[in-house]
């Protein structure tokens, strides 16, 4: 079962972090992968926040070939970051080429567009350069979008760690959400790797999704151009995020509804208990049948973690104001946060929603049952 | 004096030219009657037998050879094929020593004789095709191990229902924000959704069916939804409904066709104001699985004073529904003019759909359907359903199998993204070797929202003799000897109603506990997993793509 560890944090954090968090809830990932996503950048993309960050993987050729086509497309490179490349003793990972973190002035001809046009060019642009590398694996994109970092490798995720030079010169930012990736009947590949991520929505999972098929299926033919990949079957939890939230318009806490909806006779305990059936209905092949716990944020920085009823072990956040956990197991809090007050951890339950707002302030947890939140700070 | 050709018997037909030879045993048979009086064909019959015995007489001991000359009664069947035995084997249900059985007979020739006086043979029943169907070749083969557990059929909760209706798309639905809050816009049109057992009965009217028949039908469809909380929906056929039933509050339960003929259909629009709940949808029959293009025919002894009421007719005489909606040009006209009006009637709180055969054209029906606001769901019919009568060669050489239909018609759904918007319903050949809730399941996992079943509750709640070797398909004559298909009192008073209401909430509850055990290990219990295709394998490379599902071996 995959492993999930994510940070939401009022400073920046390290990635490390993270990863450490991983390799201590080791006992329940293969240790075929470690995939980040980092939201809300330090150090030196600090000063970077309005330009999109194209995160990949490159060939030589790959690299050449991106640079050329983003040449062309009229993207202006600023800024470029590389890992400090560690190999050696203990560190099992294979280089693949040039692990890149790029980031760009939108081109001439955008700058003043809508941020609409902006995102379509930059999701359309990410979709083109993966097409691009998808014949000879010169290439793998992850994300494109501003402030954000995507890295992804097979490996141990601790090994990764290391060999990203984690340890050394790490990548720090306000939230951090790491995977460490367990293959299950789908091959090692690295669009198969969490976390995924579009257009500021980035969600991770664990646990299989049965009803992946019908899930897919219904988001591909949403006739929107970035629900596409789908080499795992946890995509789909992230273009459902932005579907619900993105293209519907929808709060985030019926993203909960959408994927996990209520039994009919307890829609009455909810102030929109009319809506409930409505969308039961209209959303009825977005409903997951388990057993998953996803974590994921917002374009605006909100981190959440929920699962479905079927999740034996439910998910735990935990940490101090200003600074949360979340994490699929408990001995990852205790890596990360092992000072926090534990009776305050939130082990939710099946219709519960925990929300992280931006900035780390306070949790807040939703009841889907009833619709109320609480919130602990 | 005898021609020769008389003589030699030349131009009669040997017993080895029929479907069906009748075993008798001479030594077993008490010559009581019972099998010559019951056989719905005649096709057996009384007969004395001249035998000539040698034996040995013993005079003044000596042994000497002697004949005698014995007439013994013996049950003879009759080489004629307008008596041909269907093989019902009712003769045996009734004799008390099991001295008679019919047996099939794989060499028999008879479609080379059946069309008498040009008339081409007729029949009910279903295509006689005793082949196993696409359907029983599928597998379900993604069982959850290990890395999602798979569920425990007895333990978990399970969501075993579908929703038949039209659901509107996330973006069309009718809300408005407050706030946090999604709200329902006041006054805005929703089009009625029922949420319902996935597995129908499909339509079979009053008048195919006998009193009792039907009956049993409905209030075992009655006790299923009020005391066993499985909400089971059952089409009317065409033929309306009872008077007492249309103004009943378990009209809710039924859904009345509309097909070509429009009988009864006088009767249900004027006892709408007396109406105290709608009906669970309302059925447009444009076609029929078991006889594509073909229409309907209530044969003149079949119409009886409760069918004539019913139907709105007078009594014995010929009910013929044509072939196609006489009133309709074309789809658009029929979607506009059927679905909007009938759906009026009932201001517009009843979802109204079509029922077609399955047919290669079926894609532009459905592609039609799909741009129609009002156009609540669509039945497929395929060829392995069943009819109450046709002509033979409708039934075994007409139609579209079930399973490429609806996966075509689902695939076609997701393309334009309204998979979730119209509800596909399949039919024809569910449960025809008796797996009822597999094959519900893998059509469901191709792309059904849920399917219907005809002759299965035949067989499995009224022990329907029928099968795909021809056997019995009387149902077209009135002479059905079950009682299920018929208006002859001295028929249908074989059947007891009750009993069928029994059988028919067996079924469902059984039915229930296997669709269970089948999504339990896929991992699939919140949701019907409709359009799943990826829990679907099968031996066969070209069915497997055809489907577009997985190829195993």
């Amino acid at each position: 079962m995959c492993r999930l560890s994510a940070i939401s944090s009022a400073e920046y954090t390290s990635v490390m972090d993270a990863v450490m968090a991983l390799d201590t809830m080791k006992e329940g990932h293969d240790g075929s992968g470690l995939g980040v996503t980092l939201k809300d950048l330090g150090g030196e993309f600090e000063h970077l926040k309005e330009y999109p960050i194209l995160s990949g993987i490159y060939s030589d050729a790959g690299r050449r070939r991106t640079d050329e086509y983003m040449e062309r497309c009229g993207f202006k490179a600023k800024f470029t970051w590389e890992p400090r490349i560690t190999e050696g003793a203990g560190i099992n990972v294979q280089r693949r080429g040039h692990y890149l973190a790029t980031a760009y002035q939108f081109p001439d001809h955008y700058r003043d567009r809508p941020w609409s046009e902006q995102e379509e060019l930059l999701t359309r642009t990410r979709l083109e350069l993966r097409r691009q590398g998808t014949d000879d694996d010169s290439l793998y994109v992850f994300s494109f979008w501003p402030d954000t970092i995507t890295l992804k490798e097979v490996g141990d995720p601790l090994e990764v760690g290391r060999f990203f030079g984690f340890e050394q010169a790490p990548l720090t930012a306000r939230v951090v959400l790491a995977q460490g990736r367990q293959n299950t009947n789908y091959s090692i590949q690295l669009y198969a790797c969490h976390p995924f991520f579009l257009q500021g929505y980035c969600t991770m999972t664990n646990g299989e999704n049965t009803a992946f098929v019908p899930n897919r299926d219904f988001l591909a033919s949403r006739g929107f151009y970035g629900y596409h990949g789908y080499d795992s079957d946890s995509e789909v939890f992230c273009h459902t995020l932005h579907y619900s939230h993105h293209q519907l318009g929808y709060p985030l806490t019926y993203f909960k509804d959408v994927i996990t909806p209520l039994k009919d006779a307890e829609f009455a305990g909810r102030p929109d208990g009319a809506t409930l059936g409505l969308l039961k209905r209209s959303l009825r092949q977005l409903c997951i049948d388990g057993p998953n716990c996803t974590i994921g944020f917002l374009p605006d920085n909100t981190v959440f973690l929920t699962h479905d009823s079927k999740k034996l072990r439910p998910g735990i956040v935990g940490g101090k104001t200003g600074h949360y956990g979340l994490m699929s197991e408990e001995c990852g809090l205790d890596q990360v946060l092992p000072r926090r007050q534990r009776q305050d951890d939130i082990i939710p339950m099946r219709y519960e929603l925990v929300i992280i707002p931006p900035g780390a302030q306070e949790v807040q947890v939703w009841n889907q049952r009833n619709g109320s939140i609480t919130t602990v700070s | 004096m005898e021609s020769a050709q008389r003589l030699d018997h030349n131009s009669e037909l040997s017993l080895l030219e029929f479907p069906y030879i009748i075993r008798w045993r001479e030594d077993r048979c008490s010559r009581c009657g019972r099998c010559t009086a019951v056989c719905p064909t005649r096709a057996i019959e009384a007969s004395v037998m001249a035998q000539r015995l040698v034996h040995t007489d013993t005079e003044g001991g000596t042994l000497l050879p002697a004949t005698i000359r014995r007439v013994s009664t013996v049950i003879r069947q009759v080489n004629d094929i307008d008596h041909h035995c269907v093989g019902c084997g009712t003769c045996s249900l009734v004799c008390p020593n099991m001295a008679i059985m019919p047996e099939y007979n794989p060499r028999h020739k008879f479609l080379f004789h059946k069309n008498r006086g040009g008339v081409p043979y007729a029949r009910g029943g279903r295509r006689n095709d005793p082949a196993t169907s696409t359907l029983d070749k599928l597998k379900f083969t993604r069982i959850s191990m290990l890395t999602d557990p798979s569920l425990d059929a007895g333990r978990h909760e399970f969501y075993i229902r579908t929703l038949m209706g039209r659901n509107l798309s996330a973006e069309a639905l009718p809300l408005e924000r407050q706030g946090d809050l999604l709200l329902p816009r006041p006054g805005a049109f929703i089009p009625p959704v029922r949420e319902i057992f996935p597995i129908r009965i499909g339509g079979m009217s009053i008048g195919a069916l006998s009193p009792p028949m039907w009956e049993g039908l409905a209030m075992g469809v009655a006790y299923l939804n009020e005391v066993e909380n499985i909400p089971v929906v059952m089409c009317s056929g065409e033929g309306g409904l009872p008077p007492r039933l249309l103004k009943s509050r378990y009209l809710k339960y039924f859904i009345p066709q509309i097909a070509s003929g429009y009988f009864g259909w006088d009767e249900i629009i004027h006892a709408l104001p007396e109406m105290i709940e709608d009906p669970a949808a309302i059925e447009i029959k444009y076609g029929q699985g078991a006889k594509p293009g073909d229409g309907g025919l209530l044969m003149a002894y079949k119409v009886l004073k409760l069918i004539a009421k019913i139907r709105g007719v007078p009594m014995y005489v010929d009910l013929a529904s044509p072939p196609t909606h006489q009133t309709k040009y074309s789809i658009e006209e029929a979607v506009a003019k059927m679905i909007q009006s009938v759906s009026m009637a009932w201001g517009f709180r009843v979802p109204v759909y079509p029922k077609i055969s399955g047919t290669k054209t079926a894609l532009a029906v459905l592609n039609n359907l799909a741009r129609h606001p009002y156009a609540a769901a669509l039945t497929i019919d395929g060829e392995d359903g069943a009819t109450g009568a046709a002509y033979n060669v409708s039934m075994d050489k007409m139609g579209h199998p079930i399973a490429s239909n609806l996966r075509d018609c689902y695939l076609e759904l997701v393309k334009s993204g309204k998979q979730n918007e119209l509800p596909l319903f399949a039919a024809g050949g569910v449960g025809k070797e008796a797996n009822l809730a597999a094959n519900a399941a893998a059509l469901i996992l191709l792309g059904a929202s849920g399917v219907d079943i005809g002759k299965y509750i035949m067989q499995a709640a009224a022990e329907c003799y029928g099968d795909e070797h021809n056997r019995c398909n009387l149902c077209n004559l009135g002479r059905c000897p079950r009682g299920i298909t018929t208006q002859d009192p001295r028929l249908y008073r074989r059947l007891d109603a009750d009993r069928v209401a029994q059988r028919v909430v067996d079924i469902f509850k059984s039915a229930e506990t296997e669709l269970k055990k089948i999504f339990a290990p896929m991992g699939r219990s919140t949701q019907l997993p409709i359009g799943m295709a990826d829990g679907l394998g099968v031996g066969d490379q070209a069915i497997a793509d055809r489907l577009q599902i997985s190829y195993v071996c």
